[in-house]
């Protein structure tokens, strides 16, 4: 294998910059990648710091640190910032930093347009945050903005929408790069049917993710008309209706959760591979699978509405729609499983967040599926059963996919080991007080608590406290995350190109850090199941 | 099944566990709460059961199957055999769970053979009850005082949960439940009876419950709908169809009594105290007692333009809403001629807003006939 190590001198043509200007004018993926990470991180300390605001109101009955509009404020940004600024962007960065290493591509199919796609960002969560200081506070109707609270509400909704606006051009834009560069930029010899499960991951997230955003965008212009042009689209007096926001709403909203679910499946299905040191089970019901959550996902939304009123036939299509949904998410699981089974299995800290997504995953899976029986569904919904179902599957399954990322590919980004054991104690730290904070939550809901209320009724106490003494325990936790990148990056120990002895797919075949411009020449792969690569000709870096 | 439920509740209700209710659903007292609770027992059965199977096999696997014990991969990485098999099964095991979820499901939609019928409509931040059959109602607000969620006083028993009004229904008869909204979208909720409906505004939905034995049940509003939407609880309050009639006959005298003659002039000092009432029970949650708003959210009006002002355009906002703010209810729709005459007195008089003028009713009834 032909690999060019030097990574000092600079290329004929390509004037570097640096400073802030290669940040600010940034092309190049693995810089942009950086961009997205960093900011998704900014953003998951922001909104992480807005549910410890909520918890600490709720740690007692009574109201003792916000008012009740404050409290809205806060459980919306929450919810608005952990989606659009923590998570997708997170997975976009991720895609960004990896995708073109793993299938031996130069850079993102459109390099210019991929700096457009980051900087629409900052912009966009400034506008969240600056929609707290407006005459009537930050957008509070809960992160689905359901109409006609919306319409009731001060400017600092008209900030919210425009920053949905601007959050949603730029998630299409990352979504465009992701499928042309999978499309079109794969090195010879990876064909789509040998491509790693994180690219299939990223490819069907992106499709989601265009055919989707459109949708939100138009249902928040609606409100943003009703609000200000009178067009009463939701307002029945006008000849409108409040459910139809929720219908249009949901058509985006329940795909959005897979476009937070999917990337992770992909994350894991090379993770546990690699530490079990054994090829993915399954590698193409698996791809079979995503594809057949993907299209599920657009035929299940009104499951969030069983309380809306809706006819007995329109609540039993929706139930089995959304019940089938267990059997592609159970074979994921069962491949995952089988991948591990008779495999030599190590436990450094991606494997053990890989392992951790997996537990809990499945336990958000099987609440999940309560959650789809709609006689059952309408004692829960809107509980804490609910706030408990989904952070199972957004915290320790997106969440925890990512961390399993960030110190999977730590090496090499940077070049350095992350320090083991910090990262050991943040896994643990995490788990442990995850479950004390979410755990609680299902029975609060089933014992009758609502969610987004600031105050609750006695018999709720003890509960609420154990969530919220987990929910700062849990917090305060990611600083050891945050202390290790930031160490590590200076003094972790140095990388080799491939770290882990089990890790086979692409990025692992040139050095660590990963060179500026990787992939100059396309290189001739030879390739297995999920990107293994048994042979590699070429693939010039500098 | 109901095998299921009694040993569910056995166990939960031992003196072991005292916070029965805390670990699973409410104690149902109808049939369709009580079909939920079995249905979500048998849920969390299966899932229970799954994720036991499931997860043995993973730790065994992560046990046995360390590096660390030497063991040596082996590189199989696909069988179609038991790839079908665990597609076939979970689909098996969903169908099985679908077919009792499915009966369930008919008979709570089936709303028909009613033996009477409520009117229920959400308000920020208040329930009204309208008894169509007996052809009154009335407004069923949040009874818990101020102090006690500013932890300025003791919290009772039913903290949150509990009403100046709570709906009167009768044991034993299918009661129908017509739910619907005035501004925003709440929804009534009562664990016990397995009722959970969105009020729509616009719009009519409904419900239906035939509660088995008296007593006094507590839900509360289960969609975010602003401000106080953890302060609008709801109280069920099943009683012996005898004692319902005793209470419907007293109620509705009651009412009839307390008609205010339109015509009638009132004293600046009644109009205040009367005033000072209707504004605790109304206006309170947004313009708080002492008249000073939510900077940035709710006018203050204590030394407003608008309470110190013209009295026609005072009167027109109270009545009709504001068109700058849609926050601000149109009272005209909910507060009768009188009440709205006190309150506008009330706020032209209270926080220092001296301005010693009394609206009478027939002043609003006039506003009302001109915008009409």
């Amino acid at each position: 294998m032909a690999i060019v190590t030097d990574t000092e001198h600079g290329h004929a043509g390509h004037e570097r910059p640096t400073g802030w200007a290669r940040w600010l004018t940034a092309t190049n993926h693995k810089d942009i990648g950086t961009l997205y990470l960093w900011f998704s991180f900014v953003m998951f300390l922001t909104g992480g710091v807005m549910a410890l605001g909520i918890r600490a109101e709720l740690f007692q009955p009574g109201l003792q640190f916000w008012q009740p509009e404050l409290f809205n404020q806060l459980t919306t940004q929450h919810g608005l910032i952990m989606v659009f600024g923590a998570i997708m962007p997170a997975f976009t960065g991720m895609a960004n930093w990896m995708l073109p290493l793993m299938i031996g591509a130069p850079d993102m199919a459109f390099a210019r347009m991929n700096n457009w796609s980051f900087w629409l960002l900052p912009p966009a969560a400034l506008l969240l945050i600056i929609s707290f200081l407006v005459p009537g506070g930050a957008a509070s109707a809960g992160w689905t903005l359901y109409a006609p609270l919306s319409t009731q509400m001060g400017m600092g909704m008209d900030f919210t929408i425009f920053a949905i606006h601007i959050m949603g051009i730029s998630s299409i834009m990352g979504s465009i790069n992701i499928i042309v560069t999978i499309l079109n930029l794969r090195a010879p010899g990876m064909t789509m049917a040998k491509m790693p499960m994180f690219a299939w991951a990223s490819l069907i997230t992106a499709y989601l993710i265009i055919a989707v955003m459109p949708v939100l965008a138009g249902v928040v212009t609606m409100v943003l008309t009703d609000r200000h042009f009178g067009t009463h689209f939701f307002n029945a007096a006008g000849g409108g209706d409040p459910v139809l926001y929720q219908h249009v709403f949901w058509f985006f909203g329940h795909p959005e959760v897979y476009i937070m679910a999917l990337p992770a499946f992909g994350i894991v299905s090379h993770i546990l591979p690699t530490f079990a040191r054994k090829p993915l089970f399954g590698y193409a019901s698996m791809v079979y699978a995503t594809s057949s959550i993907a299209l599920l996902s657009f035929m299940v939304w009104a499951h969030h509405m069983f309380t809306t009123g809706m006819p007995a036939t329109a609540q039993l299509f929706f139930m089995y729609a959304t019940m089938l949904i267990a059997v592609p998410t159970g074979v994921k699981v069962f491949n995952w499983i089988a991948t591990l089974w008779q495999g030599s299995i190590s436990f450094e800290t991606p494997m053990l967040f890989a392992i951790g997504f997996v537990c809990l995953f499945t336990v958000g899976g099987l609440s999940g599926v309560t959650l789809s029986i709609a006689a059952v569904d309408i004692q829960l919904q809107d509980t804490y059963y609910v706030v408990a179902h989904f952070h199972y599957v957004l915290v320790a399954g997106a969440l925890f996919s990512l961390f399993a990322a960030v110190y999977y590919w730590f090496p090499k980004m940077t070049g350095r080991m992350y320090n083991e054991k910090l990262g050991k104690l943040h896994f643990w730290w995490s788990l442990v007080w995850f479950n004390v904070t979410f755990f609680p939550m299902h029975f609060l809901g089933l014992a009758g608590m609502p969610r987004r209320i600031p105050d609750y009724a006695l018999q709720f106490t003890s509960f609420n406290e154990v969530a919220s003494v987990g929910s700062f325990c849990f917090g305060l936790g990611q600083l050891i995350f945050l202390f290790n990148m930031l160490w590590s990056i200076r003094k972790g120990e140095p990388a080799p190109a491939k770290p882990w002895e089990g890790a086979d797919t692409l990025e692992w075949q040139i050095p660590s850090p990963a060179p500026y411009h990787s992939f100059a020449e396309a290189p001739e792969l030879e390739v297995g199941e999920n990107g293994a690569i048994r042979g590699m000709k070429g693939g010039a870096h500098h | 099944m109901s095998f299921l439920r009694v040993s569910t509740i056995a166990l939960l209700a031992s003196p072991l566990v005292a916070r029965a209710s805390q670990l699973n659903l409410q104690t149902p007292v109808t049939d369709t709460a009580r079909e939920v609770y079995d249905l979500h027992t048998l849920l969390l059965v299966v899932t229970a059961a799954i994720f036991v199977v499931v997860f043995s096999v993973m730790f065994y696997a992560l046990f046995k199957h360390r590096k660390a014990a030497g063991h040596q991969a082996r590189l199989f990485h696909e069988n179609t055999t038991v790839e079908i098999i665990w597609t076939v099964i979970p689909f098996l095991i969903l169908a099985g769970m679908a077919w009792p979820a499915t009966r369930v499901i008919l008979e709570q939609k089936s709303t028909r053979g009613e033996d009477m019928t409520i009117k229920v409509t959400g308000y920020q931040w208040k329930w009204r009850y309208d008894y169509l059959d007996a052809n009154f109602g009335f407004v069923s607000h949040l009874a818990t005082p101020n102090a006690a969620i500013a932890n300025d006083g003791a919290k009772g028993e039913h903290y949150l949960l509990e009403v100046d009004e709570p709906l009167v229904v009768p044991t034993g008869r299918k009661v129908r439940l017509l739910i619907t909204a005035n501004d925003v979208i709440h929804a009534w909720w009562v664990p016990a009876l397995g009722v959970k409906q969105d009020a729509v505004p616009g719009f009519v939905r409904d419900a239906w419950f035939k509660v088995d034995q008296p007593g006094v049940y507590r839900g509360q509003c289960a969609e975010l709908c602003g401000k106080d939407h953890g302060f609008m609880p709801i109280v069920v309050d099943a009683r012996s169809p005898a004692d319902y009639d005793k209470w419907l006959a007293a109620k509705k005298a009651a009412a009839a009594a307390n008609v205010d003659d339109p015509n009638k002039v009132w004293t600046l000092a009644d109009l205040n105290a009367r005033g000072e009432k209707v504004y605790q029970q109304n206006c309170v949650a947004c313009h708080l007692a002492n008249g000073q708003g939510v900077p940035g959210a709710f006018p203050a009006l204590a030394a407003s333009k608008i309470a110190t002002g013209d009295i026609a355009a005072h009167i027109g906002i109270v009545l009709h809403g504001s068109k700058k703010n849609p926050a601000m209810a149109a009272w005209g729709t909910q507060l009768s001629d009188t009440d709205l005459a006190a309150v506008i007195t009330y706020e032209r008089n209270a926080w220092g807003n001296n301005t010693g003028q009394a609206v009478q009713p027939k002043d609003v009834k006039a506003a009302r006939g001109a915008k009409s």
